[in-house]
């Protein structure tokens, strides 16, 4: 019965659902996890890498972008960073999309566009899929960690419908189910970034299938603000996550890592 | 002649500007309101072309409340003058210019500060402690110079604008007959009576 409503993003079934959007969530609890933690000095964010492979020349990663891989986790402003979830050339496209609307809002009002504001900027434009004819939805659900005046830190989270809505700590991609539950049982309200960093990197040990956790395997950033009360995103370079994961006791033994230098 | 001048002080903004509506030479009517409430915390005074003033007033009103109702939060002050001035910036580049000079008073809740605003039809923009547009600028300029101090409070704020008005009136040769003064700060916006 399914079948003819398949193909069809703009038609509901007879039991009143749209399939390609459900089959489009469906693709996003597939893919790797990311994580998000609200601080009261800032927002913590982690992402699982699934794709590796030994012959990947990750070497771009090291110098290039903003610190990360630029795989997960992208800077999308000076106040918002995003951790996307799902097929990563429409997240590709969706990160470039926000950009630009960060930016057309820098030009008209010479201000960094308030948080909630983007996140309805990129959820108008996956909501116009779900009802206009003949295109496939975006497959990708992202968190954005953000800070402005208004509200100050926030913490966001979108879907392929086009709903969104704001949360202390959440997860999407795999194993987000577990994931929220460990998250649940451990936030505490006015969590600080250090202890919330360390919540991360513990739920994140739990839920990923690798029993180490490397650099590899792990995309890491936070969002703070600096002296002059700016907001300040920092992505994590390799090195500096391999650090971070010696510091919390999580890190690969000495004897497990190959190819050493 | 249309005069408007304001000051800010010890976390508000002052706003004053004259009430006559002129028509060739002839003043047709003395209580004109020519400063707009933009939001709950943001005056815009205007003066300029007849007819060109109302119109865009009206205008920047609509979007900035549209703004406000979008978003459940109005414009900072700084973002609505940046905004308002590319309108006037893209008015004077179009087919029929809007020829409308600004001052842009408002108290930011979000920091706590007053902020000022200078502009002009050409869309120059320019935060200040004190401005004025208008014949009456030539004498007001320099006595805001001497008497603003920008940690006055209210009431030495509203004297130093007594000040202004009382020269205006005792120097101009078309000197307006009253002004209309509007406050600015942490609660919102209020006229207040001289």
């Amino acid at each position: 019965m399914a079948r003819r409503y398949d193909s069809r993003t703009t038609i509901f079934s007879p039991e009143g659902r749209l399939y390609q959007i459900e089959y489009a969530m469906e693709a996003i609890s597939h893919a790797g996890t990311v994580l998000g933690v609200l601080a009261k000095d800032g927002i913590v964010l982690a992402a699982e890498k699934k794709v590796t492979g030994k012959l990947l020349d990750l070497s771009g990663a090291k110098e290039g972008g903003y610190g990360g891989s630029g795989e997960k986790i992208f800077l999308l402003n000076s106040n918002v960073i995003t951790g996307v979830a799902g097929i990563t050339a429409d997240a590709n496209s969706l990160v470039n999309y926000s950009r630009e609307a960060a930016q057309r809002h820098l030009y008209m009002y010479n201000e960094d566009i308030p948080v909630e504001m983007l996140a309805q900027r990129l959820c108008d434009l996956k909501q116009g899929y779900t009802q206009y004819g003949g295109l496939r939805p975006f497959g990708v659900s992202l968190l954005y960690a953000g800070h402005d005046v208004h509200f100050n830190f926030q913490l966001y989270h979108s879907d392929p419908s086009g709903n969104y809505s704001g949360w202390k700590a959440t997860s999407i991609g795999a194993n987000s189910g577990t994931a929220q539950s460990l998250l649940k049982q451990e936030y505490k309200e006015d969590i600080t970034l250090e202890d919330a960093i360390s919540l991360v990197l513990r739920v994140m040990s739990k839920t990923m299938d690798s029993t180490t956790l490397g650099s590899e395997k792990l995309e890491f950033a936070t969002l703070t603000l600096d002296a002059e009360k700016r907001p300040k995103a920092k992505i994590y370079r390799p090195t500096e996550i391999d650090s971070l994961l010696r510091k919390h006791d999580l890190a690969k033994k000495e004897e497990d890592t190959e190819m050493k230098s | 002649m249309e005069t408007a001048f304001a000051l800010t002080g010890k976390g508000y903004v002052l706003l004053a500007a004259d009430t006559t509506a002129v028509h060739s030479i002839i003043k047709v009517k003395t209580d004109v309101d020519k400063i707009k409430e933009l939001s709950p915390c943001l005056l815009m005074a205007y003066s300029g072309e007849p007819g060109d003033t109302v119109q865009f007033a009206e205008y920047i009103e609509r979007n900035i409340r549209l703004y406000h109702i979008r978003n459940n939060f109005p414009l900072r002050p700084p973002s609505a003058a940046s905004w308002i001035r590319r309108s006037l910036a893209d008015s004077l580049r179009s087919r029929k210019p809007y020829s409308v000079n600004l001052l842009l008073g408002g108290y930011d809740t979000s920091t706590y500060m007053p902020h000022l605003y200078w502009m002009d039809y050409f869309g120059t923009l320019a935060e200040v402690p004190f401005a004025a547009h208008g014949y009456g600028s030539y004498f007001t300029l320099s006595l805001l110079d001497k008497y603003h101090d920008p940690e006055a409070t209210v009431e030495e704020g509203i004297a130093t604008l007594k000040r202004c008005i009382d020269e205006v009136s005792k120097r101009l040769v078309v000197s307006p007959a009253r002004f209309k003064v509007k406050i600015v700060d942490k609660d919102g916006v209020r006229e207040i009576e001289l």
